[in-house]
């Protein structure tokens, strides 16, 4: 099997599981204050961890390239509360124009 | 009729989301494809997996060389925020525990957000409607991507690799919705850019997880 299948078969089973153990176990029952608070700031850390690779991210280095300023570009729809597509499509196009110069 | 009004709603609020979701579908197909994962495993991963942050994060990974077992951690980990999302909605649900299951799998970011009704509280009909488009969205656009992926060449021309950061940017500020989530984003951005240098593609994203240990704290 290919890495790409095994992949699909890991994840996927993995994240039917994931998704199915709320319904599943959850009836009026609560996880424990501290684990909960725990979990909750995964979405935060692992996103901000995916901005900071998917913009700087090299072969074991860090990179300076288009992609950043892609990301600036969007900061400023984002800001201004635009919607996700015209925030993605700053990002796309700025960094389309500044790869093509 | 209420009952079909309220899946309507949850279509309609969901339409504009569904469009970028349509297109992150097509980049999502493409990119699998250039990353060497084939043409009907990326379809097959979105009919499953249904999560786009996790599977854009293993084809990255798997096309950067960082390995399988790198991908599947990063793409679980990613999708661990999916069981206290899931417990949060599970009161909401279906009782059948058959109908419940298959409910659980339409729970993405977009579809819990439109459905939150405040106070913890879930609009079933809101959650089922908005997340029965997007799946649509997702998994059309997957197939688009790998199908049509050819005709719009390099996906990094279209500067398509800076929408993912753009995207995963405007997922995370809707997550910051407290101090605590504030600090978690800056600490596993600051692992993240510390570990890039010395490690294999992947790992920083888990090395970042140990940035939600800020939690731990009582409020």
């Amino acid at each position: 099997m290919s890495a790409a299948w095994a992949a699909v078969a890991i994840v996927g089973l993995a994240t039917i599981a994931i998704k199915s153990s709320g319904a599943l176990l959850i009836h009026g029952r609560e996880l424990p204050e501290r684990l909960g608070g725990v979990i909750a700031l995964l979405a935060p850390a692992m996103l901000a961890a995916l901005v900071v690779t998917n913009t700087f991210g090299g072969d074991h280095s860090l990179e300076l390239d288009p992609r950043a300023a892609g990301l600036a570009a969007a900061a400023v729809p984002l800001a201004l509360r635009a919607p996700l597509l015209v925030v993605v499509i700053t990002a796309a196009a700025t960094a389309a124009v500044v790869r093509a110069v | 009729m209420r009952f079909v009004t309220q899946y309507r709603s949850g279509i309609r609020l969901a339409l504009p989301l569904a469009v970028a979701v349509l297109a992150f579908g097509i980049s999502f197909g493409v990119l699998a494809r250039d990353a060497g994962m084939g043409s009907l495993a990326p379809f097959v991963m979105s009919t499953t997996t249904f999560a786009g942050s996790a599977q854009f994060a293993v084809a990255s990974v798997l096309s950067t060389g960082g390995g399988l077992a790198a991908a599947c951690v990063a793409a679980i980990l990613l999708n661990a925020r999916y069981a206290p999302i899931g417990m949060s909605v599970a009161d909401a649900l279906s009782p059948g525990r058959v109908r419940r299951l298959l409910e659980a799998q339409l729970v993405v970011d977009e579809s819990w957000a439109l459905s939150n009704r405040g106070g913890g509280r879930f609009d079933r009909r809101i959650l089922i409607g908005a997340g029965a488009v997007l799946y649509v969205a997702w998994v059309g656009g997957t197939a688009l991507g790998i199908v049509g992926g050819k005709l719009i060449g390099d996906p990094n021309d279209l500067g398509l690799d800076a929408a993912f950061p753009a995207l995963f940017l405007a997922l995370l500020v809707g997550q910051i919705r407290s101090r605590q989530a504030a600090l978690a984003a800056v600490v596993g951005a600051t692992i993240a850019l510390a570990t890039i240098p010395f490690t294999k593609p992947g790992i920083p994203l888990i090395a970042a997880c140990v940035a939600c240990l800020v939690g731990w704290r009582r409020r």
